[in-house]
C-alpha cells in the first residue's frame, strides 16, 4: 500500500483530542509551536452536534441508546465499551474498555467531576507503603490546579479548613448552585452521623467566564452543551488554540505507530484515514500521546524496531503496567419521606451539587486508600427504563396494574436516593495491558489484551462503600434496594474499565528501570516522546482524573515549551 | 422545548454580549430546536401506526394490556393515548433478545384464556381477563405454576412504563417540570422544603 507522507514537518504532533490533547494543543500553540493534531474520530461541536433540549419521545427508543450510545441515545459520546471492528480481548480476570471516537474525546459526555488531588495522593506509599510515590508532589502540581481553576471555571467551596479534610485542598471556585432537596436531605442525615457533605466542584460555569456564559441548568451535560458553559476540550481547550492558526486538526486519523529514526529519536506518526482507507505518515519534532492511558501504551507497544524491539521506550518493560481504574459500585435506597413530594424542576446543573470527599481514618480501617461519594435522586427526565420493577418498591401493592398502579407511579417519582462510590485502586504490575498476539482490528493494527483483576485491598473498599451507603439510607428512615453482594461478588464492585477512570499503563517515575516518563512526562528513553493523559498516573486517588490529567498536561507543554526554547528539543 | 420556553432561551442568550464567539444565533437556536423534534415529527405525521415487530393481531393485544396496565383516569389519558404500544413495538423490533419471550408471552396468555374460558384473551369478558391478569401481575403472591406469565406481565409493565411515562402525556401527568432554559437557579421551592423539614438557612 502506498504511504502518504506529509512533506510539512511540524513542530509538534498530538495523537488524541480530548483532556490532555486539548490542554497540550492550547499551551503549546500559544507558546508558538505549530501542531498537528490527529484524532481518530470525526469532527464534533457541541453547539451544532448536540441533542440538548430533546425530550425522551423525541427518541424512538425514548433515550435507549444500545452498545452504540450505552448512556443513551441522547449522550455526547461517539464510541463506547463495543466498537465494531475495533475488538480487545482479555486474559486474565475482566476489563471493559470504553473509547470515545470523535474530537474532544470522553469529555463531551464526562460527569465534570473535577477534583485536584491532594499533597497526600502524591506520596502515598510513604503515608501507607501501598503502591509507589509520584516523582512530583503537590506543590509542583498546584499552580497548574490554579490555572485550570481560573481558566476553565469549576465550581465549588473551599472547605478544607472547616472540614478539616486536608487532603481537599482549596481552589479557586465559582460560587455553587443551591442543593437540591433530596440532596439536603442526605445531608441531614450524614451530619448526624459525621460524614461530611459539602459542594461538589464541577467544572460547570455559574458565572460567565473568558467569553463563555453561565450554565442555563437544564441538566443535560452528558449530552454536549450548545452554549459551552461547562468543560469539554472543544467548548474550551481548542478554540483559543485554533485562534493562534497553528493548529491544523486531522480528523478521521487512526495512528497505528509512532516512527523512529536511526538516533532513536521519535520522527513522526503513521495512522490510517478512515474514511478512504488509506496510510498516511505525519512529521514532527516532538510527539505527545494524547490517545487515553491504555490507547498511549498500546501506539507505543506497536511501534517496534531494531533499537526499541519491546516497542517504543519500554526498555524497563512497564508500558502496559500498573494499570488501575477507580473502584465503584451504586447503592440506591427508597426513602418514604420522599414519596408525594411536589414537583419542582430539579434539573440543576447536569450533576450532583452535593458531594461526600472521603472522610475516612485508613488506619482504623484495614484498607489503604478511600472513595467520595456522588449522590444522586430528584426528579429526572422519564425515559427508557422509567420506575421498571416497581413491584419490588418497598410498601407498594407489589405490581399490579390499573389505576391504582398508575398512581404508585406518581407517588414514588422522586422518592429514591442513590450513592455511588468510586474509590482509589492500589497499581500492581500484574494488572497489565498487553498486545494480544493473534487478534488485529479492521485496520490491521494488533489489539490489546487485559488482565486485571481486584485485591482485597479493594474488597474491603468496597464492603465499606456498601455499609456506610447502606447506613445512610437507614438513617435517612429508607429501605435500600436490593441485598448486600457478598466477598465472592467483589461486594458489587463494576468490572475494571467499567467507571471509566483508566490511568498507569505509561507511568512515571525516577527510575527508567520502573518506570517509562520522567518526571516531566518526557520518554526516560526518547526525548522527543511525551504522554499528556492518564498514562502517565503513578497512582490513582479517590479523585476523578480529568483536573489532574490536565493539570499534568498543562505542565508538561510548558515544559516542552522551554525545552523547545532551548534547543534541547 | 416548547414556544415560551425557545422563546426564552433566545432571549436570555442574545442578551448575553460577552458570548459572541460561543452563543447561537437565534438562527442556529431554532435550527437546532428544530433538529431536536425532527424525529417524533417523522413518526407522527405519517397516518395509523404499522408494527415493526408485531403482527396486527398480536399488536392489538399489546394495545388492550397497556391500556389495563395504565388506563386513563381523572389525570391524564391510557397509555395507547400516549403512544406506549408503539413504543413497545419499536423497542422489541430494536432488541432481538427481547423478541421470542415477548410473542411467547402473548402465546401463554391466550392458552392460558383458552384453558379457562375456552376463548383467546382478546375474547374473553373483561372479568375474566382481570382472572387471569391477577394471578400473574403480582409476583410476589403468584403462584409457581404461573411464573412464565409473570415474567411476561413483569416485562411488558416495566415497557408500558416506559411507553406512557417518557411521552408527552406522562411527563405532563408526573408533573416533570425540567427542559427548560433557567436564567437563575434558585434550588427548591418554600414548599418542598418545607415538607421534608430542610432549609437553605
Amino acid at each position: 500500500m502506498q504511504i502518504i507522507r506529509s512533506p510539512k514537518v511540524y513542530d509538534v504532533c498530538i495523537v488524541g483530542s480530548g483532556a490532555g490533547g486539548g490542554t497540550t494543543a492550547k499551551v503549546l500553540t500559544e507558546a508558538g509551536a505549530d501542531v498537528v493534531m490527529l484524532e481518530g474520530g470525526p469532527m464534533w461541536d457541541s453547539a451544532k452536534d448536540s441533542d440538548m433540549f430533546a425530550w425522551s419521545y423525541d427518541s424512538p427508543t425514548r433515550g435507549w441508546g444500545g452498545d452504540k450510545k450505552p448512556f443513551g441515545s441522547f449522550d455526547g459520546c461517539i464510541g463506547g465499551w463495543d466498537i465494531e471492528g475495533e475488538p480487545y480481548t482479555v486474559g486474565r480476570g475482566g476489563w471493559r474498555w470504553f473509547r470515545g471516537r470523535m474530537l474532544g474525546g470522553r469529555t463531551h459526555h464526562w460527569g465534570r467531576i473535577s477534583l485536584r488531588f491532594g499533597p497526600d495522593d502524591f506520596q502515598h506509599k510513604s503515608i501507607d507503603g501501598y503502591g509507589d510515590d509520584w516523582p512530583i508532589t503537590y506543590a509542583d502540581m498546584k499552580p497548574y490546579y490554579d490555572k485550570l481553576d481560573q481558566f476553565v471555571g469549576v465550581f465549588g467551596s473551599n472547605h478544607a479548613s472547616e472540614t478539616g479534610l486536608h487532603n481537599e485542598p482549596d481552589g479557586y471556585f465559582q460560587p455553587p448552585p443551591k442543593p437540591r432537596a433530596h440532596e439536603l436531605l442526605i445531608k441531614k442525615a450524614c451530619d448526624r452521623l459525621k460524614i461530611p457533605v459539602v459542594p461538589s466542584r464541577l467544572s460547570i460555569l455559574t458565572k460567565p467566564l473568558n467569553g463563555r456564559p453561565a450554565c442555563h441548568y437544564c441538566g443535560q451535560c452528558g449530552r454536549g452543551c450548545r452554549t459551552h458553559s461547562n468543560f469539554s476540550s472543544v467548548s474550551v481547550m481548542l478554540p483559543p488554540a485554533l485562534k493562534t492558526g497553528k493548529l491544523t486538526i486531522v480528523a478521521n486519523a487512526m495512528a497505528r505507530e509512532v516512527t523512529t529514526g536511526t538516533d532513536g529519536l521519535a520522527t513522526g506518526v503513521s495512522y490510517i484515514d478512515t474514511t478512504t482507507n488509506t496510510e498516511h505518515q505525519v512529521r514532527a519534532r516532538v510527539i505527545v500521546l494524547s490517545a487515553s492511558c491504555c490507547e498511549s501504551a498500546r501506539l507505543l507497544l506497536n511501534s517496534k524496531s531494531s533499537r526499541f524491539p519491546n516497542g517504543l521506550a519500554n526498555s524497563s518493560g512497564v508500558v502496559g503496567r500498573y494499570l488501575t481504574d477507580s473502584t465503584g459500585l451504586a447503592v440506591r435506597g427508597f426513602i418514604p419521606a420522599l414519596m408525594d413530594t411536589p414537583r419542582y424542576n430539579a434539573d440543576g446543573v447536569g450533576g450532583m451539587h452535593l458531594y461526600i470527599p472521603w472522610w475516612g481514618d485508613n488506619k482504623a480501617l484495614g484498607f489503604p486508600r478511600g472513595y467520595h461519594v456522588e449522590l444522586g435522586g430528584g426528579f429526572g427526565m422519564p425515559g427508557y427504563g422509567f420506575s421498571g420493577g416497581i413491584e419490588n418498591y418497598p410498601q407498594s401493592q407489589g405490581g399490579g396494574y390499573g389505576t391504582a398502579l398508575k398512581d404508585e407511579y406518581r407517588r414514588y417519582y422522586g422518592a429514591f436516593v442513590n450513592f455511588s462510590g468510586r474509590g482509589e485502586q492500589v497499581g500492581r504490575a500484574d494488572n497489565f495491558c498487553e498486545i494480544d498476539p493473534n487478534v488485529v482490528d479492521k485496520w490491521g493494527i494488533p489489539v490489546l489484551r487485559f488482565n486485571h483483576t481486584w485485591a482485597d485491598t479493594e474488597r474491603l473498599q468496597g464492603k465499606h462503600m456498601q455499609e456506610t451507603f447502606r447506613g445512610i439510607i437507614q438513617e435517612m428512615g429508607g429501605v435500600t434496594m436490593g441485598n448486600m453482594p457478598t466477598a465472592a461478588q467483589d461486594y458489587g464492585l463494576a468490572t475494571g474499565g467499567q467507571i471509566i477512570h483508566e490511568a498507569g499503563a505509561v507511568r512515571m517515575g525516577d527510575d527508567p528501570k520502573t518506570s517509562v516518563l520522567n518526571s516531566h512526562c518526557q520518554a526516560h528513553e526518547v526525548k522527543n516522546l511525551f504522554v499528556a493523559d492518564g498514562g502517565p498516573f503513578v497512582s490513582q486517588a479517590d479523585k476523578n482524573l480529568t483536573w489532574t490529567i490536565m493539570a499534568l498536561a498543562w505542565r508538561t507543554s510548558e515544559y516542552i515549551a522551554d525545552e523547545r526554547r532551548k534547543g534541547n528539543i | 422545548m416548547n414556544e415560551i420556553n425557545r422563546r426564552k432561551m433566545l432571549q436570555v442568550l442574545g442578551a448575553a454580549p460577552a458570548a459572541v464567539a460561543f452563543t447561537w444565533t437565534p438562527l442556529e437556536a431554532q435550527a437546532a430546536a428544530d433538529h431536536a423534534h425532527a424525529a417524533v415529527q417523522a413518526t407522527t405525521a405519517k397516518g395509523p401506526y404499522k408494527p415493526r415487530f408485531f403482527t396486527a393481531a398480536e399488536f392489538a393485544t399489546i394495545k388492550l394490556l397497556a391500556d389495563l396496565i395504565i388506563p386513563r383516569d381523572g389525570k391524564s389519558g391510557s397509555a395507547s393515548d400516549a403512544g406506549a404500544p408503539q413504543f413497545i413495538d419499536y423497542i422489541v423490533a430494536e432488541q432481538p433478545e427481547r423478541q421470542t419471550a415477548m410473542r411467547g408471552g402473548l402465546v401463554w396468555l391466550d392458552t392460558e384464556s383458552r384453558r379457562r374460558f375456552d376463548k383467546g384473551f382478546m375474547a374473553a369478558s373483561p372479568a375474566e381477563r382481570a382472572q387471569v391478569l391477577d394471578d400473574i401481575a403480582y409476583p410476589a403472591k403468584a403462584s409457581k405454576a404461573f411464573s412464565h406469565g409473570v415474567r411476561f406481565f413483569t416485562t411488558l409493565r416495566d415497557l408500558v412504563a416506559t411507553g406512557f411515562w417518557s411521552s408527552k402525556v406522562g411527563m405532563a401527568d408526573i408533573g416533570y417540570q425540567g427542559n427548560v432554559y433557567v436564567a437563575e437557579w434558585k434550588g427548591a421551592p418554600d414548599d418542598v422544603m418545607k415538607k421534608l423539614g430542610l432549609s437553605y438557612e
